[in-house]
């Protein structure tokens, strides 16, 4: 694999839980980062999605999170740390349509079961791993040309 | 477009000669983030600022909300900022995805591939 190659970009981004207004903010930060490094437009869509699916599920479960983004040679990479309750069951909630949203989550037009597949669907790479109590920790990759 | 929806403009007054070929609607952000194409037209109901952070991170070309929805004056902000227009018409969503389809903006998708488990 040779030595590790240097990063061209990272930095890290706070999300506070249950402030709905701010979701998104972190996303179109990335976004706007990700196209002035010249990232092709396909991969910052993606990026971007995959950010945007992680704040909302942050806003709507965790207390806190910290996000860090990685530009390297080749990848992107987003990493989500979370404080919050933490997922019980994995494999139920990667499923499609599984969802423990309330209805102030769905009235925002979210929580249809959706985010955890978009979140995988839009990765190259994309690692999970939560406890219960304590949090969810997000790890996502995308390659870029 | 304004002329086939009698839509009004909210946002973007000045960048509406763009050129769109799809659309995607739905008042459900959670699949417009799983089907809505880059450059499509958004068609919702939904008016709060997480429909334009939607259609943001999606390189949506304009939202256009139907059954004479009116966002808040966040959402106007927030779009404006971002660049993203809105318009919004009194027609219904089938009747304004008709009227679009009519004109030969087809669906950024037509049907969705075999999928287990979707409710």
């Amino acid at each position: 694999m040779g030595e590790p190659k240097p990063n061209l970009y990272s930095e890290s981004f706070h999300i506070e839980g249950g402030n709905f207004n701010s979701a998104g903010i972190v996303s179109t930060s990335i976004k706007s980062i990700l196209k002035k490094l010249g990232i092709p437009g396909d991969i910052v869509r993606k990026a971007a999605i995959v950010s945007y699916e992680a704040e909302i599920n942050v806003v709507s479960y965790a207390k806190k999170a910290v996000v860090n983004l990685t530009v390297g040679p080749g990848v992107v990479r987003i990493e989500v740390i979370d404080e919050g309750q933490g997922i019980p069951n994995i494999d139920l909630a990667m499923q499609e349509g599984y969802s423990t949203a309330d209805q102030r989550i769905r009235e925002m037009g979210f929580g249809a079961g959706m985010g955890l597949c978009n979140i995988k669907n839009y990765s190259d790479d994309f690692h999970i791993e939560s406890e219960v109590g304590k949090g969810t920790h997000l790890k996502m990759t995308i390659q870029t040309p | 477009m304004r002329d086939i929806l009698d839509a009004e403009i909210i946002v973007g007054e000045d960048c509406l000669d763009l050129e769109v070929h799809t659309a995607f609607g739905a008042d459900l952000m959670s699949d417009v983030l799983a089907f809505a194409k880059a450059g499509s037209l958004l068609l919702t109901g939904l008016t709060n600022t997480q429909v334009i952070r939607t259609a943001n991170v999606l390189d949506i070309a304009a939202i256009i909300l139907v059954r004479g929805k009116k966002p808040s004056s966040e959402t106007i902000a927030l779009a404006s900022e971002l660049k993203i227009p809105i318009l919004t018409t009194k027609y219904i969503l089938f009747e304004t995805a008709g009227r679009l389809y009519m004109k030969g903006i087809v669906g950024c998708l037509s049907k969705v591939e075999n999928t287990s488990g979707r409710t």
